[in-house]
């Protein structure tokens, strides 16, 4: 891949992937905390649009359904039930902020090395019809132990939660 | 209801309508000008580049789905307003337009939109405006895969159920908008009440369908509607579809599961501070959102456009608007929960109720 190639992408592509970096840098950058989950949310919308580019509709559809309708929902939820921070707007910055900069491009300039070394196999079949069946298929066939660990673990998250909410009476 | 649907219709082939109109001695020149028009649209791929073309189809359809909404909408009101007072040995509207008072809500309509737009003082701006408008785009973007009939559906995707509950979980977000951007405690309150309800039974909901997912070996509308040619899955999944009747009322926020807006409590809920065009947008989407479920309905369990002698789509609003009055006759007969009531219900009834029927229609289709 080399950077002629990135300008010849189509111009939605270009359109989505703009419109997802602006919407990352105010999730991070803005005042207001609501208006940070807000572009959150909008950025997980133009990271969908470039799935649906990629002819990965099924990832594209659970992307809006979990991260826009669920963990974004549940951010808005813990923002609003936090008194201090929607009353006002406070400061989104504090001494870690160099170090976060400086990790974030070391994390950038990795990833930039490791998709330029990578020869990008690239199969000519077509789009997939049916994705969701063979997504289906390969969850319970190939990856079917990661599968079951993610299940084990968020029965465990289900279970903290539960002791969590619940109030514990000592005797 | 005959009104409303033949408007519908007609708003879908307006050209024929008015072609029709012409009588008998002009029938020979209609042919040849709707030969013509047949033409002309079967030629139009190729008289532009494809992304006008594209881009063309997309504002037509855009445009069908939003008369259609409107029309259905305005019919609804009334419907709504007449079942109820009735049910309530009343007689609704009676005195605009003549007949059964059927324009009111066309003047209800009118009055919304020439009253003041006004945005309160201390509100958060571009929230406050987004809001409505996000929570009506998510709604008007599910109808853009609902099969009306074999042929008539804008965008035939194949995995449409999980795009429909997708879409319309992001109402969620502009009415958490639509309540923090109101920067009134009521508005708040009624927007937090929604969250956690929607989030709460769209388990249930999602879970309820999965049934019909295992029993058509498929996601797209249209394949779901093929798989129920010769019985409806109302009959292999009765439990199923009890559960998408409570959880999708729940979904949609409608009496007896209208806690959000509780008029006793909260004063109209997250719309409070709403007034004219703006409130006017929330009105619709509750409404559009409740077709949604409606035909969802149709589509998964009710068989779809499969039916006698009548054309597909008069088949598909006939029961989608029979599931909206079986809405309206649930609104007219419970009276409201509390929320701590609806929760319960939500987790501890109705989930596990869900889970069995997967399990149990597993364990059948394994043995057969």
């Amino acid at each position: 891949m080399n950077w002629s190639e990135l300008l010849s992408a189509p111009l939605a592509f270009k359109m989505l992937a703009a419109a997802a970096v602006v919407f990352a840098i105010g999730a991070v950058a803005l005042k207001n905390v609501f208006h940070c989950a807000l572009s959150l949310a909008a950025m997980f919308f133009a990271l969908s649009g470039v799935f649906v580019l990629l002819d990965a509709d099924f990832l594209a559809v659970v992307q809006i359904l979990v991260y826009v309708g669920a963990i974004v929902v549940l951010m808005i939820f813990a923002i609003v039930l936090t008194e201090r921070i929607t009353s006002a707007s406070v400061r989104q910055t504090n001494y870690l902020v160099i170090p976060g900069v400086l990790l974030c491009i070391a994390l950038l300039a990795g990833l930039v090395s490791v998709i330029r070394a990578s020869s990008w196999p690239s199969l000519e079949s077509g789009p997939q019809q049916d994705t969701i069946k063979i997504i289906g298929r390969q969850l319970l066939s190939t990856h079917v132990e990661a599968f079951e660990v993610a299940s084990v673990l968020l029965l465990a998250a289900l279970v903290g939660a539960v002791f969590l909410g619940k109030e514990i009476t000592r005797k | 209801m005959c009104g409303g649907r033949r408007d519908a219709v007609a708003g879908r082939d307006a050209g024929g309508v008015r072609l029709g109109r012409r009588g008998e001695r002009t029938t020979e020149s209609n042919m040849g000008l709707i030969e013509s028009l047949k033409f002309i649209w079967l030629f139009l791929p190729n008289l532009m580049p494809r992304e006008f073309y594209e881009l063309g189809v997309m504002a037509v359809a855009f445009l069908a789905v939003v008369i259609f909404i409107t029309l259905m909408v305005l019919f609804m009101v009334w419907f709504e307003r007449k079942v109820v007072g009735h049910m309530q040995v009343r007689r609704g509207p009676l005195h605009t337009g003549g007949f059964h008072g059927w324009a009111q809500s066309i003047a209800d309509t009118l009055k919304l939109f020439l009253k003041e737009d006004i945005v309160p003082r201390g509100v958060d701006r571009p929230v406050y405006i987004l809001a409505p408008l996000i929570v009506f785009m998510s709604t008007v973007v599910a109808y853009i895969v609902i099969p009306f009939s074999k042929s008539l559906v804008a965008r035939d995707i194949n995995m449409g159920v999980l795009f429909v509950f997708a879409v319309s979980s992001v109402t969620t977000i502009g009415i958490f908008m639509a309540g923090w951007g109101s920067n009134n405690k009521y508005s708040l309150l009624g927007a937090m009440r929604v969250a956690a309800q929607i989030v709460s039974y769209e388990v249930p909901l999602l879970l309820s369908v999965l049934g019909v997912f295992m029993l058509a070996q498929t996601l797209s509308l249209s394949g779901i509607v093929e798989a129920q040619k010769h019985v409806w899955y109302v009959f292999l999944q009765p439990v199923g579809f009890v559960i998408y009747v409570i959880a999708g009322i729940g979904e949609v926020n409608r009496l007896p599961f209208d806690i959000p807006e509780a008029e006793s409590e909260l004063v109209a809920g997250f719309h409070t501070e709403y007034s004219g065009l703006r409130f006017a947008f929330f009105f619709l989407s509750e409404y559009a959102n409740m077709f949604v479920m409606s035909s969802m309905a149709t589509v998964l369990f009710l068989g779809g456009w499969h039916g006698p002698v009548l054309p597909g789509f008069v088949w598909f609003l006939l029961k989608a608007f029979s599931f909206m009055f079986l809405m309206v006759w649930v609104r007219a007969t419970y009276p409201r929960l509390r929320v701590d009531q609806m929760m319960a219900f939500c987790w501890k009834i109705l989930l596990p109720l869900a889970f069995l029927n997967l399990l149990v229609t597993g364990l059948v289709m394994a043995a057969v």
